[in-house]
């Protein structure tokens, strides 16, 4: 790994200021940057949304597509997550296909969605065995300053509560620019990452933080009290104590969010 | 994913489904050794999962430029073949094999020394043969008994265990059927069993908070039961090969013995 010297003394910096209680910005620990939220950012989408958290900046699209019901399951919809970190958004990002950090991000996210049951797949069939409705979410970044997973989850979130589903014509084509309805969510998951850095636990990790940090880990919650997705990436570790931590943070900090959807 | 119709009761009198208690593995049998060319390899079986691993350096990292100068580098590739699940699976490697591979890698990080081997990288390759639910944290347990046959130098050896929910029963070591439970929760985790620091958690499924608690107690209970696995398979084998080095036999226990 190319080792970028001015990175690694900004990490250092952090590490610093994280020992003495503070971080660089002066936020909390706890604390989120500014979060804003603009939905509708696309006419073609079903449903969109672009979500800055401080300068990180990610656009979330949603369209729904007729396909094919997968053989185990006729009469059940389905949703497909993908993500790509536009090479615009950092000089780390490189065009080509999704490598490993970009498809874990999307699973995460999809596992969120997906096992919180959000969204009801039995109610994205068409005609059982013949054609159910694909909810496409699609991310991509604009400015990578760091918690990419955390202004994902809220921007795929935002824009599933924005989108219309399609009206369909005649075999199952779709009839452009008319709508049968909202898509209706029956939860409001949101994934909530807390990063370790010098054995302090911190939330919404910058980009030079995430350079600095140990270790992560994300929970997917949901505001009727479940847990719907764990996952901890990076090199370090957490103990049992620091996990439970970890999640009562992920429970209080969704709520926050939620509010300012 | 498919959910079954009629309502199967997941646990009944204390006995799962394939007879096992709530808090019982599935067989496991772990063998190191098994592959003559790599630095280190590990054949493992539990219950219905084969998996075998092999471990490749420290050596160098190339291109160069990936090189990092203060430590290894993991790779860490976790394939599973084509005829090792019921539809024939696409030999391409898919998104899960992808997130697999670099969850699993990150959890082995913690374990080793990676300061003493700057510029190069090790290896892990980890093939699943046959599969029935946990194949990740299976894989997981052969790579690190692999690593320890190759003699690199660990904090600890990573233990690994699924534990999760079944028809509302808090179980260990999950098997497909129970995996495929309408509310099944799933959750792979990882450990350092000395210290247990958890280097792997990941988790799909609706789960509250109190049933968390106990799946967590669950889980570093069944880490600490494969970790005596682990441990056992490679007393066996470096203890036989002392045994034999004692006697004055020409031809064995060549350097291909490793450490």
């Amino acid at each position: 790994m190319a080792s970028d010297i001015v990175l690694d003394l900004r990490a250092d910096k952090v590490i610093e200021a994280i020992k003495l209680g503070k971080r660089l910005d002066n936020r909390k620990f706890d604390e989120y940057r500014k979060l804003k939220i603009t939905k509708n950012i696309s006419e073609n989408a079903n449903g969109s949304a672009r979500v800055l958290l401080g300068e990180t900046d990610v656009i979330a699209g949603i369209k729904m597509v007729p396909g094919d019901p997968f053989p185990d399951t006729p009469k059940e919809g389905s949703i497909s997550v993908g993500v790509e970190f536009l090479p615009l958004a950092s000089p780390l990002f490189e065009p080509g296909p999704p490598r490993e950090n970009e498809t874990e991000l999307a699973r995460v996210v999809d596992r969120g969605i997906r096992e919180s049951k959000c969204l009801d797949f039995e109610k994205l069939c068409i005609k059982e065995g013949e054609k159910v409705w694909v909810v496409f979410i699609d991310m991509y970044t604009m400015n990578d300053d760091g918690n990419l997973f955390d202004a994902c989850s809220i921007a795929a979130l935002s824009a599933l509560l924005e989108t219309k589903i399609p009206k369909l014509g005649d075999e199952y084509k779709i009839v452009k620019g008319e709508y049968s309805g909202k898509l209706h969510l029956a939860r409001k998951p949101l994934l909530c990452t807390t990063t370790k850095i010098a054995g302090h636990l911190v939330n919404d990790a910058c980009f030079a933080e995430e350079k600095a940090m140990e270790a992560r880990f994300s929970v997917a919650t949901t505001e009727d009290g479940y847990m719907a997705a764990y996952q901890k990436g990076g090199s370090g570790s957490f103990s049992p104590k620091e996990i439970d931590e970890c999640i009562d943070l992920s429970f209080a900090k969704a709520k926050e969010i939620r509010k300012q959807l | 994913m498919s959910k079954k119709e009629e309502k199967t009761e997941y646990v009944k009198n204390g006995k799962r489904l394939d007879g096992r208690g709530t808090e019982e593995l599935r067989p496991l049998k772990i063998e190191v050794g098994v592959l003559s060319r790599a630095d280190g390899s590990c054949a493992l079986e539990w219950g219905q999962n084969k998996v075998v691993a092999a471990v490749y350096g420290p050596r160098e990292a190339l291109p160069k430029h990936i090189q990092n100068p203060y430590k290894a580098l993991v790779d860490y590739q976790y394939r599973m073949a084509t005829f090792s699940v019921p539809d024939r699976k696409n030999p391409k490697p898919g998104r899960r094999e992808m997130e697999i591979s670099k969850v699993s890698g990150e959890a082995l990080e913690k374990a080793i020394f990676l300061e003493r081997f700057p510029n190069t990288t090790i290896d892990i390759f980890v093939e699943i043969l046959d599969s029935n639910a946990g194949t990740r944290v299976a894989a997981l347990v052969a790579a690190s008994a692999a690593l320890a046959d190759a003699g690199i130098p660990m904090r600890d050896m990573v233990s690994a265990v699924g534990v999760g929910k079944a028809g509302g029963e808090i179980i260990l070591d999950l098997n497909k059927d129970e995996e495929d439970a309408p509310d099944a929760v799933d959750i792979p985790m990882a450990i350092l069993p000395r210290t247990e620091e958890i280097v792997l958690l990941q988790m799909d499924g609706l789960l509250t908070p109190e049933e968390w608690k106990k799946a967590l107690k669950l889980g570093l209970k069944g880490c600490k039961q494969v970790y005596e696995v682990q441990k056992e398979a490679l007393r066996k084998k470096y203890l036989e090969a002392e045994k034999e080095e004692s006697e004055p036999n020409t031809e064995t226990a060549t350097q291909e013995e490793g450490e």
